[in-house]
């Protein structure tokens, strides 16, 4: 279970961008972040996953303070992050990425198993460096496939379908749905496309860096389509 | 052969034993064993230290290694190889040299390597050089690398430095005919106080002649690094040169491309990138549970892969 007690987040000379934000994530719950663009939810799951250092506030991990936890001690302690613009390398292979991403020594197959569930025809793919030849829908597909790999009980990821064309839509939706299915653990997705929302537990709607609606699909969904501002955030999303 | 003649080899050649075909291994400057084949000739040079390396016509598939390898604190070393590539033949020669200094001296390898390629012929010629040995004498490695390449031939270059030389000076010039291609790949790390100087110098004369020179290096600690490249488009030619460099500690890198296009239909292209390793990079790493320190490893070693 995850736990966030007050957090704040505010750049000195700006705006705040959090504003004592409080929630919880149960276990193995689906739970999608919407709201408007710049409302403050990159930073939000940036602050999770331990990238960025909250202003104030604290963070639990099943009881556990995590607020002053490094990066890598999350990751360790079980959190993972999808990167909304995913990091290109030059010289690291997609299997040296998955590898390090599973943990331990992973067989090719094993490998090429996690990218033909993003859709990678994986033989193409596996020898491949993490760079600029990619294309961005690429490069998306396999920073999802990095945290697949991890298994671990708190999967964030941050606007995954950015970049995913319309014909693999279906296939990504199958994706986080097995996901959920095989890993027993609580999985975070900050989108705005109506059909992951659709597959959520619970919603949350963060505008101008606070939380202004969390509930059930059945109850969040329809006051959000019928929403004309936040409508329109939504058709930005799909473009 | 000795152990540490043994490990050395290993190193520079991934040699386990005595090579397959053609050799020449060359121990603190005297020969310590050698094989010519049917097909290529190697002979020592009566003017002046060094061996001729002659590979007949239409010579396939075969493969050359001449190791170079000093042990010896306060030696220097200098060495004339010539490398005579018939007409046609397609050929493997792997170089290479280790100098392993226990002493207070410096110990030095000069290799001067020149290629006169013939038509059509195709070389892939792959050189690793490193230091080793705990003593306070310097470890010094100056290879020269001249090449000519005759009409549609193809010429391959590997060129790996990954430790312990102190200093280095590289020179590589070349001399393309028509249709002739050229590709160098360079992979260089420095650290502690080390200097390594490259410097590329490439003609492209022929029509249809094309140069590419990749140079990927890691700069720690200390270290220098200067990156040089001239290419001159004299006909018709393709010539791209590409110097990518990350810099950590307090190393220093300078790219200092030169392309001259003496000839409206010659093509050149120059890209050098220097920096540190992106912070988002390091960060992707630590998501997936590596510490700072590890992800930097990764980063570099991939790089360099």
């Amino acid at each position: 279970m995850l736990e966030l007690k007050n957090i704040c987040f505010s750049v000195p000379g700006e705006k705040d961008i959090l504003k004592n934000i409080n929630l919880t994530i149960d276990n193995s719950k689906f739970v999608v972040i919407t709201g408007p663009n710049g409302g403050g939810k990159s930073t939000l799951a940036r602050i999770i996953a331990g990238i960025q250092k909250p202003t104030s506030g604290q963070i639990f991990l099943d009881g556990q303070d995590i607020t002053e936890l490094g990066i890598t001690e999350r990751a360790n302690a079980g959190i993972s992050f999808a990167f909304q613009q995913p990091v290109r390398f030059k010289g690291v292979t997609v299997k040296d990425l998955i590898t390090l991403a599973s943990g331990k020594e992973l067989s090719v197959s094993a490998a090429c198993d996690y990218l033909s569930e993003v859709g990678l025809c994986a033989r193409d793919y596996i020898d491949r460096e993490v760079n600029g030849s990619l294309s961005g829908g690429e490069l998306k597909r396999i920073e999802i496939a990095t945290v697949l790999a991890r298994k671990t009980k708190l999967s964030i990821f941050d606007e995954p379908e950015a970049g995913i064309d319309l014909w693999s839509f279906k296939n990504l939706i199958d994706v986080f749905e097995k996901m959920h299915q095989e890993i027993d653990g609580s999985i975070v997705i900050i989108s705005h496309q109506e059909r992951i929302l659709n597959i959520a537990d619970q919603i949350i709607v963060i505008a101008d860096g606070e939380i202004s609606k969390v509930g059930s699909k059945d109850t969040i969904l329809p006051s959000i389509l019928n929403s004309s501002t936040e409508c329109k955030y939504f058709k930005e999303g799909l473009q | 052969m000795n152990s540490l003649l043994k490990t050395m080899l290993e190193q520079v050649s991934d040699l386990h034993d005595v090579p397959i075909g053609a050799y020449n291994i060359r121990n603190n400057g005297k020969s310590e064993g050698r094989n010519s084949t049917a097909n290529i000739q190697i002979q020592s040079k009566t003017d002046k230290p060094g061996i001729d390396i002659i590979v007949k016509p239409g010579t396939k598939n075969e493969s050359v290694h001449i190791p170079a390898i000093i042990t010896e604190a306060g030696l220097h070393d200098l060495v004339y190889n010539d490398f005579y590539i018939g007409e046609n033949a397609d050929v493997v020669i792997i170089a290479g040299c280790g100098v392993h200094n226990c002493g207070d001296q410096t110990s030095m390898h000069e290799g001067i390597h020149r290629f006169f390629v013939g038509k059509n012929a195709r070389i892939r010629y792959v050189e690793k050089h490193i230091g080793e040995g705990d003593g306070s004498g310097k470890r010094i490695i100056n290879p020269q690398t001249h090449i000519e390449a005759e009409e549609d031939s193809y010429v391959e270059m590997e060129t790996v430095q990954l430790k312990g030389v102190d200093s280095t000076k590289r020179v590589s010039s070349a001399k393309l005919a028509k249709g002739a291609t050229l590709v160098i790949s360079e992979k260089i790390m420095t650290h502690g106080n080390q200097l390594a100087e490259t410097s590329f110098s490439v003609d492209l004369n022929g029509e249809g002649s094309s140069a590419n020179l990749v140079s990927r290096s890691v700069a720690k600690d200390t270290s220098k690094q200067v990156f040089r490249s001239v290419i001159n488009g004299n006909a018709s030619c393709y010539g791209h040169s590409e110097c990518d460099a990350i810099i950590m500690d307090e190393g220093v890198v300078a790219a200092i491309p030169e392309i001259t296009a003496n000839n409206v239909d010659a093509t050149l292209i120059h890209e050098a990138a220097i920096g540190k390793i992106a912070g988002e990079q390091l960060t992707k790493l630590m998501t997936l549970g590596l510490t700072e320190k590890q992800a930097e490893e990764q980063i570099v070693n991939g790089f360099l892969k």
